[in-house]
């Protein structure tokens, strides 16, 4: 049975056990004079949990270690004496599951049968093409060992979903007859099925802590193979950045660094000020009318998507700082430039520094304001060192979540500042970042094996250590202040 | 502290008015937030330096008719003040008085005590530097200084002026916010029921200290506290409804009020 199918199987046991549970509920209550519990829907509702979750928690299980029990027994029947030079045991690996893959579809299609296929030796062309009628296509000669190997595979796969199908149900009927018998009327069903929603809601939070986790590790072990490969205090240090796909490549992070601190800098000079402005404005001045138009009129500029504001500095703003001030002030001839992709990303980040220090300003106690004016101060003084003073926390806050989506902006630098490395403190000269040497390292027919494309893993865990330091702080300097004003 | 004073009284006005001559005089104010009627033709005369409460159940206006005091409700949309309200004799709501400058010359003590996030020192500072009112920084010292004297504050916070006036308890900080609005040399004081967050202890403070105040303040307090407005005032208005159901001496009030509804409110038989 194919997951799907199970799955589906799952969901009408579970309300089949709903209907039957409340039905017995109902019944043992009347039989024993006594009142439930719990409503009658949470019996049904323990019985319906019962079936379905211990059953998907097994079924997600097995899902991710079956493949891994079945690679593994395959991984021993590979010589070492088949893997091509330059390649590798994984690449290997998933020419085998392709494979099997593949005899699945040409068994479905009836031009071989089961009894040809295991029978030992197969006539090997006639094979390869069959995989290619059915879309599988395979580069260089296959050895025999692999496709034997793909066949125990194969075979594996199909016995693991077999006992998968039979564990899953019976774990589901077992433990869906077991609470069905264990309905009482002072069973305290309720408490049962809260129980189920705390473990769910700790689930799904333990689903999002796990994939970053994930998302660390394989930069982690991309990174430490890059600096197996390329000493680590050339990467850090070096000032030059030329990579070259013969090898030689001088891999040094600093350009790219400087001008992803460039650009966010010229970024967040544009946005903080304009930015706080508008918060001002819209939390202290603003009348309701203009506020409830205003603040998604420019909550809209965070929505539209950055490769629009990208064609906006290509098109626009490059060629209008090239014509009107850089090349009259005999400072570069480049319509891609630092202040062109600065300038444009901070146009983008207005709405984050606004939008947030506006709530915060709004979260600013009334109380506050209040003893400010009771004092005699007018509004600007009362916001100058009153409000702000008690947002700053907040504010800082903003700024720096600002600055991480800043720093971590691709599009509008690659068509706004170019994609030459540079360490230059002239703003109207082409510059470029860390996110866009990640891309242009990755992209083309590459292998993941030398350190020009290793390189991008590297150079992602700097950026994400970053801006999760940038983060930290954040989170740090508005905790340290939010209990001012309790 | 005498030459403070001197120093503001300047700046707002000339003529010092007699004893007998109230400090405030209310005609015919009218109150409305929005649809709501809030104050209704409310007519009274606050004499100065003296204490006067103001009494009546929740709802009845008196909050209202106190923060018209300092125009504070101009910072209501919806609010609108009818009627005439004079201190000294100048109508507070002509044109041409700002009441910015005004709300220097009636301070206010609010509800809940609302220290800025700010030193305690910085709490203090802020009214006088906002005004001009210290030349130099020891100017300022001094005036920080019998603030926090005068509000009873400066034997407890002396030696830590720097730290944050939030750190301080419940009842130091009303006393704070006190020494606040006193460091700007008001020449009335609107308590808004100073003592409603405040354990026992810290409101005998409280109202041992408007009672010194008095000596050089005109004080109007709002409480929902009869023994209090017994305590501290003398003059005692009861509200009911945003009318003005009697003024009077607070002797007078508690014993043999003139109305039936004080009457009733003081025994506790509604409100």
């Amino acid at each position: 049975m194919s997951v799907g199918i199970i799955i589906l199987v799952l969901l009408v046991l579970s309300a089949l056990g709903y209907f039957l549970g409340r039905r017995r509920a109902l019944a043992l209550a009347v039989e024993s004079g006594r009142r439930l519990h719990s409503l009658p829907g949470y019996y049904g509702q323990t019985v319906a949990l019962f079936i379905a979750v211990p059953a998907f928690l097994l079924l997600i299980a097995w899902l991710f270690i079956q493949p891994a029990i079945v690679g593994a027994r395959v991984n021993g029947m590979i010589p070492d004496s088949v893997i091509p030079a330059g390649g590798a045991r994984s690449l290997v690996i998933s020419d085998v599951r392709r494979i099997a893959d593949g005899l699945d579809a040409v068994l479905a299609r009836n031009v071989l049968d089961e009894a040809a296929l295991t029978d030992g030796r197969i006539d090997f062309s006639t094979v390869r093409d069959r995989l290619a009628g059915v879309g599988i296509a395979l580069g260089n000669d296959v050895p025999n060992e692999v496709f034997e190997a793909a066949k125990v595979y194969r075979q594996g796969d199909k016995i693991g979903t077999i006992a998968m199908t039979i564990a899953v149900l019976a774990l589901s009927a077992g433990f869906g007859a077991w609470s069905f018998t264990r309905i009482r009327p002072d069973m305290r069903a309720r408490n049962i099925s809260e129980s189920f929603i705390k473990s769910l809601l700790i689930g799904s939070s333990t689903v999002a802590i796990l994939t970053t986790i994930g998302i660390v590790a394989s930069l982690v072990f991309e990174s430490i193979t890059f600096f197996r490969m390329y000493p680590a205090s050339e990467f850090f240090f070096s000032t030059v950045w030329n990579p070259q796909f013969r090898g030689g490549s001088e891999l040094g992070i600093l350009p790219l660094l400087w001008g992803t601190l460039y650009i966010s800098l010229v970024a967040l000079l544009l946005a903080v000020p304009i930015g706080l402005l508008i918060a001002i404005y819209l939390s202290e001045y603003a009348g309701k009318s203009v506020r409830s138009f205003a603040k998604p009129a420019i909550e809209v500029l965070a929505g539209i998507p950055s490769i629009v504001y990208g064609l906006f500095a290509l098109i626009t703003v490059g060629p209008f700082l090239r014509d009107w001030f850089a090349q009259p002030l005999g400072l570069g001839n480049s319509s891609s430039s630092v202040l062109t992709a600065g300038i444009v990303m901070g146009i983008m980040i207005i709405p984050f520094v606004s939008s947030l220090s506006d709530d915060i300003i709004n979260a600013v106690p009334q109380a506050l304001r209040d003893g400010s004016y009771g004092l005699g101060a007018t509004q600007s003084e009362t916001i100058k060192q009153v409000i702000l003073p008690a947002a700053l926390p907040g504010i800082v806050g903003a700024i720096l979540l600002a600055a991480s989506r800043a720093i971590g902006e691709t599009m509008i630098v690659v068509l706004g500042a170019g994609a030459a490395a540079k360490l230059d403190l002239n703003p109207f000269e082409a510059m470029t970042t860390v996110t866009v040497k990640i891309v242009s390292q990755l992209t083309g027919d590459t292998e993941f094996a030398s350190p020009e494309t290793l390189v991008a893993f590297a150079l992602g865990l700097t950026l994400f250590v970053f801006t999760l330091g940038l983060n930290v702080l954040a989170l740090y300097i508005v905790r340290k202040y939010r209990e001012q004003y309790e | 502290m005498n030459n403070m004073s001197a120093t503001i009284t300047t700046t707002i006005s000339t003529k010092a008015p007699a004893m007998n001559q109230p400090k405030i005089s209310a005609r015919g104010v009218q109150v409305h937030y929005g649809d709501k009627h809030a104050l209704k033709d409310v007519s009274i005369e606050i004499h100065p330096r003296s204490v006067t409460a103001f009494i009546g159940p929740s709802g009845c206006g008196k909050s209202t008719f106190l923060r018209c005091l300092n125009r504070m409700n101009d910072t209501i949309d919806i609010c609108r003040v009818a009627g005439h309200i004079a201190i000294d004799g100048e109508d507070i709501y002509d044109p041409k008085v700002d009441p910015v400058q005004l709300r220097a010359k009636v301070g206010m003590v609010f509800q809940k005590p609302n220290p800025f996030p700010k030193t305690i020192y910085e709490n203090v500072a802020y009214g006088p530097r906002i005004h001009g009112l210290a030349a130099k920084k020891a100017d300022l010292d001094d005036i920080v200084a019998s603030a926090l004297q005068r509000a009873g504050l400066w034997n407890e916070v002396k030696d830590r002026l720097h730290a944050p006036g939030t750190g301080l308890s419940g009842g130091q900080q009303q006393r704070l916010c006190i020494a606040r609005a006193v460091a700007v040399s008001p020449e009335v004081i609107l308590m808004d029921e100073p003592c409603s967050a405040l354990d026992p202890i810290a409101t005998a403070k409280v109202e041992e200290l408007i009672h010194e105040l008095r000596e050089n303040f005109t004080i109007v307090i709002v409480t929902h506290s009869m023994q209090q407005a017994a305590r501290v005032s003398q003059r005692t208005a009861m509200f009911h409804l945003g009318n003005l159901v009697e003024v009077d001496d607070t002797d007078k009030i508690f014993t043999n009020p003139d109305d039936q509804r004080t009457q009733d409110y003081i025994m506790g038989r509604f409100g």
